[in-house]
């Protein structure tokens, strides 16, 4: 077993042996513009790209028409959302979405409020999912999209993702979800999920990074968006800018590889994390599991060890690779916004860590992060004045702190 | 982000982890911060009454690596001051001690608040003590 061990895949993953072969020609050999219509150079890496096109809409039962190519979520993201603020603003200016989006769905969507567009920040309920019921009060004849995650990148609660799709699909609005934490990771299909659009970016699932796509729905609704970046016209002029053929071609090989080992490598990497689970629970006490345990990725896991703090703990598994919730450990300074969208508490998002297993994860490395989280804990707890009190029986809700 | 050696020193062999009784008379406990910031530190120190010397200093302390170096580095100062001396630890002292980069300086602030709350603590009941004394005479 080698140290230090990467258990942070909701982050990103390495881009796995086999991608980075299939990638490896289109730098230097064959590194012709997909766009140029009247060589072999371009005739090559177009193939390329129509081969990765056909590769990724399969892993999400799309045609390959539907597919455009980005640099990645954050752009698909931008694309999706203005793009659909901006062609149908005739139709209505209202948004939906949810509290627990990404940064780069919800900053987006307060750029749209700066123009004018009415936004609705659906709350989550404790498990971490929408409300049902909520998506449809919040639903007005203005408007145009329903933008909500399909697995969330902190705590990995998948949402109720077709019967969003069809909710929105019966008030004839469109619906775009961010499935960068699921594309790769458990079966998406855009047509039982009722998707219209859905952002993916490579380096979740074993690619490169910088290279993402757009899936646009073309039938039952023609879906259009409004090109956010000026240029040359390509994919289908929704997104112009030469193709990063070696990183599509990345991309496509990802998806592929996906498809023929998601079955396996789920049922591993569920395994895996609920033997760290159940080593967790079973050697400490007060600990919590952030978000549902019922409709969950195979690969995460958020938990949160009561008076003991994230970054603090971070520090004591310095050969583990991880994240914690934890304001010290954000730009912020603020805890995780994800969890305080849980109603759980600060205190409990100030101790969370968040585990991303992945494809390269052995049982003997979960069994090493096991112990080692176990042993920091219990380190921690034995300096936490928290835990002291905790077991005096002192309610710590109760006590009068001197915030700071 | 990068540890100082000194703070990754503290995290990994905390000084003076404990709890002292807090009824004790002579024992001064200080408890700033609060759990949804993230930190809560929990500093004691136990004074001798004749000298006025700190003869022991205890902390606990729930918060990040450089919120425990801060309050291990100062039961380690507390120890051997006077309850005056005590009072002149600065902040910035502890900052320049530990290297601590800007965002840590909060750290820092909560520990010598700490020190002040311990002594207060202390001096609050040591003339509690003394009115008492003179009252009963």
């Amino acid at each position: 077993m080698k140290l230090p061990i990467y258990m942070d895949n909701h982050a990103t993953t390495p881009t796995d042996p086999r991608v980075f072969e299939a990638m490896r020609p289109y730098f230097t050999e064959m590194f012709g513009n997909a766009a140029s219509r009247n060589h072999s150079f371009g005739w090559q890496a177009e193939e390329a790209v129509e081969k990765a096109r056909k590769q990724i809409a399969e892993l999400i039962g799309a045609t390959a028409k539907e597919i455009v190519f980005t640099s990645g979520a954050t752009e698909s993201n931008n694309l999706a959302i203005k793009g659909v603020a901006e062609m149908y603003a005739e139709k209505g200016n209202h948004i939906i979405t949810a509290a627990t989006e990404h940064k780069a769905v919800l900053d987006t969507c307060k750029h749209l409020e700066k123009q004018g567009i009415r936004v609705t920040y659906l709350p989550v309920q404790q498990n971490g999912l929408v409300d049902l019921d909520m998506l449809r009060e919040a639903i007005t004849d203005k408007t145009i999209l329903v933008t909500i995650m399909y697995a969330n990148n902190e705590i990995g609660v998948i949402q109720p993702v077709a019967e969003i799709g069809k909710i929105a699909k019966e008030r004839g609005v469109l619906f775009h979800t961010d499935g960068v934490q699921a594309v790769g990771k458990i079966p998406v299909n855009v047509l039982k999920d009722n998707i219209d659009i859905m952002s993916i970016t490579a380096h979740k699932f074993y690619g490169p990074k910088g290279v993402g796509a757009l899936y646009v729905r073309r039938k039952s609704p023609r879906v259009q968006l409004a090109a956010q970046m000026d240029g040359g016209g390509h994919e289908r002029g929704m997104r112009s800018g030469t193709l990063n053929v070696p990183g599509i071609a990345g991309l496509g090989e990802a998806a592929a590889i996906a498809l023929r080992e998601m079955p396996e490598e789920s049922r591993r990497l569920a395994y895996l994390r609920d033997k760290l689970r159940s080593k967790l629970e079973s050697e400490l006490d007060e600990v919590y599991i952030n978000g549902t345990m019922e409709s969950r990725l195979p690969h995460n896991l958020n938990i949160s060890f009561a008076y003991v703090e994230g970054e603090s703990l971070l520090m004591g598994i310095n050969d583990i690779a991880v994240s914690s919730g934890s304001a010290c450990t954000s730009a912020t300074l603020e805890p995780s916004y994800v969890l305080k969208a849980l109603g759980a508490g600060d205190d409990l998002a100030h101790s969370s860590i968040r585990f991303g297993l992945g494809r390269f994860n052995t049982e003997e490395e979960v069994d090493y992060v096991a112990a080692k989280v176990i042993d920091v804990v219990k380190k921690l707890r034995e300096l936490s004045p928290l835990y002291e009190m905790a077991k005096e029986g002192i309610d710590l809700t109760k006590v009068a702190w001197t915030a700071h | 982000m990068a540890y100082s050696n000194k703070v990754l020193d503290h995290y990994n062999h905390p000084r003076n982890v404990g709890s002292l009784d807090k009824n004790d008379p002579n024992v001064g406990t200080g408890m700033v911060g609060a759990p949804e910031c993230g930190d809560v530190m929990k500093l004691q120190v136990k004074v001798n009454p004749s000298t006025g010397v700190i003869e022991e200093a205890k902390f606990k302390t729930f918060g990040c690596g450089s919120a425990i170096a801060s309050s291990s580095l100062a039961t380690e100062w507390l120890h051997g001051k006077t309850v005056d001396e005590a009072l002149q630890i600065k902040n910035t002292d502890i900052v320049s001690e530990l290297s601590l980069p800007p965002v840590k300086i909060h750290c820092s602030v909560l520990a010598e608040d700490a020190i002040k709350a311990a002594i207060s603590d202390y001096k609050k009941k040591a003339s509690a003590t003394s009115n008492a004394a003179v009252a009963s005479k």
